[in-house]
């Protein structure tokens, strides 16, 4: 007894219900948002405002700095920017460089869902993908530049190659690894309805390895714009018209340097847009919807 | 009369890395047309082993798996499978289109028709509200029911259940049980379910094999289709469990009764 005498003794107390059919339903179960928690939680705003700061402090600096030709201040740029697309050569060099980009963009994409495809369905497609990648993923793109205005001659034929080099192995290492992540629940689901080869892949991996091949294709389309940039700030002009790169490596030539920035901020303007509309919208329209990413 | 499938003799083995391991040791039972038939054991019976052999996923290393008289071969949608992880539905696809996905994947069914069945299974499973809803936004209950609903507008000829329940809280569980039982007393489809609760296997079978653990092999074969959730308090009931329970856990050196 000495034992239990230790022991804390349960506390006594009456057994209550309650009808809720009585009870009022308590206030602010749900009510709209203030116009300042909608505001403050609209990304678009945020991001913005960070734009807006990272200007405001740009401004500032160079009109401490007092040096043109060294660092313009934002609005000169900002000016010279408009003006480039207007009046000035920026609009066709931008359609230059952006056109060569998603047309090899897209071969990237293609070669590299080829490729993975046929490595989660043969043995000797993964041995394949995984030796190629491993042999060319490290392999700076602007490296087989040479190599390509050999083959392929001064021309897009030479841009191209190099960019689906940038973009292949990038976007192939990601969707293939989401190609294995990819649930055993899933597979079965989709063996179970007898689903098999190209069907089985477009109809159950693809879809359930989507967060990763977005994910490849954000890095594809980055690894794609340096290759790019660099390609021709290396050979420059092809054709008759260069691109963005050429335009920046023009400027920069003839001392220029606030259409240099102009230039420059082209191309994070246009890196912004696609990632803030084009990439974000994919999302919102299906991983985010889904439940698969947050 | 034949039974719609029939196991025989199978003997199931897979490969670890560092080991081939027999799940199931010469596992013969036979499943008749509008069967609730359980497969119960402990963990290490390989009870859900033997549901993929059926469902095609896994080859038999010895003995024979027939449906309907011919072998089992690849998976296929004559076997619809409902299995335990909630994430068995398509996040890609919302209620409604993860039911008509595998009528239409198989080309059995054409558009039209998978959209009508669709709709009544949905009703049948009581997710009408939810039809277009993706499905991480559903319950797990709720999950648990769509995927019922996918393999049944299936009309396979046996429905695999891999523990459906067993991931769902108990209260959500018995519910579900239930609407089981209610959809089969409607439509009288034949299911092969696996299970490692007695007391499950009793309410919701009509058939139980009972199968011993490490490998495993047939215990006994028991009828439960008097039992449902209102006898659960009796002493048939009581007396069936305890007798199942003896079967899975006696073991014969420490003396416990062996039932033959």
């Amino acid at each position: 007894m000495s034992q239990a005498q230790d022991k804390a003794v349960i506390w006594h107390r009456d057994e209550y219900e309650i009808d809720i059919e009585e009870t009022a339903a308590q206030q602010d179960v749900s009510r709209p948002l203030t116009r300042w928690e909608s505001f403050s939680n609209n990304t678009t705003v945020r991001r913005s405002s960070v734009l807006i700061a990272l200007a405001i402090i740009w401004e500032i600096y160079a009109t401490w700095l007092n040096n043109p030709l060294m660092f313009p201040r934002f609005s000169e740029v900002t000016v010279a920017l408009v003006e480039g697309y207007i009046s000035g050569p920026l609009a066709i060099r931008t359609w230059t460089t952006l056109r060569v980009l998603v047309v090899g963009y897209a071969l990237g994409i293609v070669l590299a869902a080829v490729l993975t495809s046929l490595a989660v369905l043969t043995r000797f497609g993964t041995d394949l993908l995984s030796t190629l990648t491993s042999m060319f993923n490290p392999l700076p793109a602007i490296a087989l530049l040479p190599l390509s205005l050999l083959w392929f001659g001064l021309g897009e034929a030479s841009l191209l190659f190099i960019i689906v080099h940038s973009v292949l192995w990038a976007v192939a290492l990601n969707m293939h690894s989401g190609f294995l992540e990819v649930s055993q629940t899933q597979r079965s689901v989709g063996h179970n309805y007898g689903l098999r080869g190209v069907r089985y892949v477009m109809n159950i991996l693809m879809p359930a390895a989507l967060p990763s091949i977005l994910s490849g294709l954000k890095i594809g389309w980055a690894f794609a714009w340096r290759t790019l940039i660099a390609a021709e700030l290396v050979f420059g002009v092809s054709s008759r018209s260069g691109g963005l790169g050429w335009y920046i490596f023009e400027n920069r030539q003839q001392l220029d340097t606030t259409n240099v920035f102009a230039g420059l901020s082209a191309v994070v303007l246009i890196g912004l847009l696609v990632e803030s509309i084009i990439f974000r919208t994919i999302e919102n329209r299906t991983v985010r919807r889904w439940g698969m990413q947050v | 009369m034949k039974p719609l499938l029939s196991a025989h003799d199978v003997t199931l083995q897979y490969k670890t890395r560092e080991q081939l391991v027999t799940a199931t040791q010469r596992v013969s039972f036979d499943v008749w047309s509008s069967d609730r038939f359980v497969l119960l054991g402990p963990s290490g019976c390989g009870k859900s082993t033997l549901l993929k052999s059926v469902a095609g996923f896994i080859k038999p290393a010895g003995g024979s798996i027939t449906l309907k008289g011919k072998p089992i071969g690849e998976p296929g949608a004559d076997r619809m499978m409902v299995f335990q992880e909630f994430d068995q539905l398509l996040p890609w696809k919302t209620i409604r289109q993860n039911i008509m996905f595998p009528m239409l994947a198989c080309k059995r069914y054409g558009k039209k028709e998978a959209a009508e069945r669709a709709q009544d299974y949905i009703a049948k499973v009581g997710l009408s509200a939810f039809a277009d809803a993706f499905p991480h936004t559903l319950s797990g209950g709720m999950k648990q029911r769509a995927a019922i609903a996918r393999a049944m507008a299936m009309e396979p000829d046996i429905l695999l259940m891999d523990e459906p329940f067993a991931a769902l809280d108990a209260l959500t569980r018995r519910k579900m049980q239930e609407e089981l039982l209610r959809l089969w007393d409607d439509i009288r489809f034949t299911m092969l379910f696996v299970t490692h609760s007695i007391e499950e296997a009793i309410i919701v079978g009509s058939r139980i094999l009972v199968l011993s653990a490490h490998p495993g092999r047939v215990r006994a074969e028991i009828n439960a289709d008097q039992f449902d959730h209102q006898a659960q308090g009796s002493e048939t009931f009581q007396a069936v469990q305890t007798r199942i329970h003896n079967m899975l856990f006696s073991e014969p050196e420490l003396g416990g009764e062996r039932i033959q």
